[in-house]
């Protein structure tokens, strides 16, 4: 046995400058001379920039107010964004209608919370329902013309609202057209294949303002007269069109991903082609796409923004209208500003979790 | 698989011919044979009904078919042309100067977008915190914006705030800055250059043989010649000099000066093109610089340490290393952000910049009515970029295949 006590020698401090936030300020901002160079640049930039701007869109701001004049603290005039908020998010929508575009989007906010928080149960039936039915209960809820709702006619309708209304109706109507195609695209009958790759590539390599013009001049040629689509279901017909064909490229990918074993053994077990398909290989192939799908669904949000160019009042166009408005002349840079800031915060919304679905994805496989 | 005979064994009632349709049904080469018939059939028959349509509605409407219009005169100025126009031009003139419009925007944007975006994306992958950190708020914050918010942003927010022609922002008298326009002095061509362009030419011919001597004995002997990259500056900085002061020429600008309300002389950037630049040029480059990043990332930190303990420096390694292996994944989504720089620049129409769209497929499809005939050519020539970019970039990246393996 050993007596003495074992004592530990206290550990010396490390060096002032390999730990804590000095070491982290030299090696991450003073690095290099060239990197302190930067450092030292970017940090008068910012300092330049941004108390001025605090200074414009915050403290000398004007909040409220009837129209320009009340702005006159030479600060940023938020009081055209809140004189006109109601407008923005309904379009022309009649006030006492309100209350259905309220519901649609409570519908909206309850199915991404259902879908995207991990601890609720019964998520197939959430997506089920935004798949299947989601599209068609929204347009009757807004349009009505049903006993108990009045018919509200599309022209009025505008804003925030018809800005997700598009985005929506778009996606979901495109999703198993995309899907279709993909399946096509893959197919072993030479027909049908060129003709779905004809499809895909002639979509993809035009613009969609085209497809807008040809749906919203065109599209009224093609179908016998007497036959009138209103406009914004034509721009849904011009998006759907469009989007499929991306969607298409997406679905592929996944498909392109399912190993070759997979359909072996389908075809072994003796499944049909689409019983194999719809049971076995489009399950998996789906689930490794949602991200593809999340990243294709942010392009075409910030697509629908074009159907100002045929007249449409999204979002973006209802705000430009507004602009003009002589009692609130010179807010273009608040105005656009707040666009912008809508737009931002859902397609950052929605890239972030793409992201995290791709994480998961990954830790899986 | 092949029970018809099991069927008919078990129910000798059913016909034979509804056997015989049973066994054809099933027949692995006839179904699928059917089955394009059917959609084959089914299109015609759409397409029949669609062509059907559209000649009675056309008719009913009083509006002509085909591709006379495009000699008729056009009787509308355009903003901006590369080529010669004016209003006594056809139709089918501006169909030509809005493909020249298009192309000249995309070109440039495409050349803006390529070096900002590489700049911010190796700028996000910077050891610097603070660099890192505001290439990343870059790409975050122009990526998630509509490309054509960003274009009524700048076209109507920011260059509509630049002050009238007299007050103009101005560097040296030679470069204005105002409401109507970028104004740059343009170099005069004048006969003397000739030969120092000739010379320049000759000067670079003469830089390429010189490196590929120079690698060729660099492979055979492992030496290469002493000091080879100063003799190639030497070379294509001393020729045409040398020819210069030989024929004593004069670079000459025409510089651009105030003339009643606006600049003349020059070459002048209409604000329109400017806009359009300015957002394509930002919002492609936030994309751009995602591939970068990505490209860079792809290549494995063993490659560069493999490098570096073979004794290369880290310039080096970065050029015969890194880069080419991040190429080869920067190269295929790098085309396709500039298929989409192309197309989204028809988003010219929405402030006016006469682009194709917006002159052929805005003003003249306006004027003569004729939609069917001006949309097919628009998209067409959209679809002729796309796909002969896309074939180009198959053969490029089965090159590359070839090569890896």
């Amino acid at each position: 046995m050993i007596n003495h006590e074992l004592k530990m020698i206290p550990a010396r401090e490390p060096p002032i400058m390999a730990v804590g936030v000095l070491a982290w300020f030299r090696s991450n901002l003073f690095a290099s001379p060239l990197s302190t160079l930067a450092t030292l640049f970017i940090a008068y930039g910012l300092y330049l920039s941004v108390p001025p701007l605090v200074q414009w869109a915050l403290v000398d701001a004007t909040w409220f107010g009837a129209d320009s004049n009340a702005c006159n603290r030479g600060g940023a005039c938020w009081a055209f964004i809140t004189a006109r908020l109601d407008q923005f998010i309904y379009g022309f929508y009649p006030e006492e209608q309100q209350w259905r575009p309220n519901l649609f989007f409570a519908q909206l906010a309850l199915l991404i919370t259902w879908l995207v928080v991990k601890a609720t149960p019964g998520k197939k039936w959430a997506l089920g329902y935004s798949l299947l039915l989601l599209p068609f209960v929204s347009w009757f809820l807004l349009y009505g013309d049903l006993p108990g709702l009045v018919k509200v006619d599309t022209h009025l309708w505008g804003g925030l609202m018809l800005t997700l209304l598009l985005a929506l109706c778009g996606m979901i109507a495109s999703l198993p057209v995309g899907v279709l195609l993909a399946l096509g695209r893959r197919s072993n009958m030479p027909v049908i294949r060129s003709l779905c790759t004809a499809y895909i590539e002639l979509w993809r390599g035009v613009p969609l303002i085209t497809v807008l013009f040809m749906a919203s001049v065109m599209l009224p040629l093609f179908i016998p007269e007497g036959i009138v689509f209103d406009k914004l279901l034509r721009a849904l017909i011009g998006i759907i069109l469009f989007q499929s064909a991306y969607m298409a490229e997406v679905v592929r990918g996944g498909l392109q991903a399912i190993p070759k074993g997979q359909f072996e053994a389908f075809d072994s077990l003796g499944l049909s082609y689409w019983q194999g398909m719809i049971m076995i290989i489009l399950p998996q192939a789906m689930r490794l796409v949602i991200p593809g799908i999340v990243n294709t669904f942010i392009a075409l949000f910030k697509d629908t923004s074009l159907v100002l160019v045929i007249g449409l009042f999204d979002l973006l166009a209802i705000i430009q209208a507004g602009l003009n408005d002589p009692a609130w002349l010179g807010n273009s840079v608040e105005g656009y500003l707040f666009a912008a800031f809508v737009f931002w915060i859902f397609c950052f919304g929605m890239s972030k979790y793409s992201q995290r679905l791709e994480q998961q994805l990954h830790q899986r496989g | 698989m092949s029970d018809p005979e099991h069927v008919s064994h078990k129910n000798n009632s059913t016909p034979r011919f509804l056997i015989a349709l049973l066994r054809l049904w099933r027949d692995a080469s006839f179904r699928p044979l059917f089955m394009q018939g059917v959609v084959v059939l089914v299109i015609v028959m759409l397409g029949v009904w669609v062509i059907n349509n559209t000649m009675n509605n056309l008719e009913h409407r009083g509006i002509s078919t085909g591709f006379d219009f495009l000699s008729q005169e056009a009787g509308f100025g355009i903003l901006q042309s590369l080529v010669e126009y004016d209003e006594s031009h056809s139709y089918g003139r501006t169909f030509v100067v809005g493909i020249l419009n298009t192309l000249l925007v995309s070109g440039l944007g495409i050349f803006f977008a390529t070096v900002l975006g590489f700049f911010v994306g190796v700028a996000r992958l910077s050891s610097n915190w603070l660099l890192a950190r505001l290439a990343s708020v870059f790409v975050e914050t122009f990526r998630n914006i509509p490309l054509l918010l960003q274009i009524l942003f700048w076209y109507f927010a920011v260059l509509a705030a630049l002050p009238h022609p007299r007050q103009s922002y101005s560097m040296g008298d030679a470069v204005f800055l105002n409401l109507r326009g970028l104004f740059l002095p343009r170099p005069i061509i004048e006969q003397g250059l000739l030969p120092v362009m000739v010379s320049s030419l000759m000067a670079i011919g003469l830089a390429l043989l010189f490196r590929h001597k120079n690698r060729q004995r660099r492979i055979e002997t492992g030496k290469p010649f002493s000091g080879a990259r100063l003799w190639m500056v030497a070379l294509l900085l001393g020729i045409p000099a040398l020819a210069w002061s030989l024929s004593g020429a004069s670079l000459v600008f025409d510089t651009p000066a105030l003339k009643g309300f606006n600049f003349r002389g020059g070459i002048s950037i209409i604000p329109e093109l400017g806009a359009l630049l300015l957002a394509l040029t930002i919002y492609t480059a936030a994309f751009i610089a995602e591939v970068v990043r990505a490209g860079i990332e792809s290549v494995q930190k063993g490659q560069k340490e493999a490098a570096a303990s073979l004794g290369l420096q880290p310039g080096k390694v970065l050029k015969l290393v890194v880069i080419p292996q991040a190429m080869k994944v920067i190269i295929p989504p790098l085309t396709n952000q500039y298929l989409n720089l192309a197309k989204n620049s028809s988003l010219a129409t929405a402030i006016g910049y006469p682009d194709l769209v917006s002159v052929f497929a805005g003003t003249t499809l306006n004027q003569t009515g004729q939609a069917v005939e001006v949309i097919a050519m628009t998209m067409a020539v959209y679809l002729t970029i796309s796909l002969s970019v896309s074939l180009l970039m198959n053969t490029y990246n089965q090159r590359v295949a070839l090569i890896e393996r």
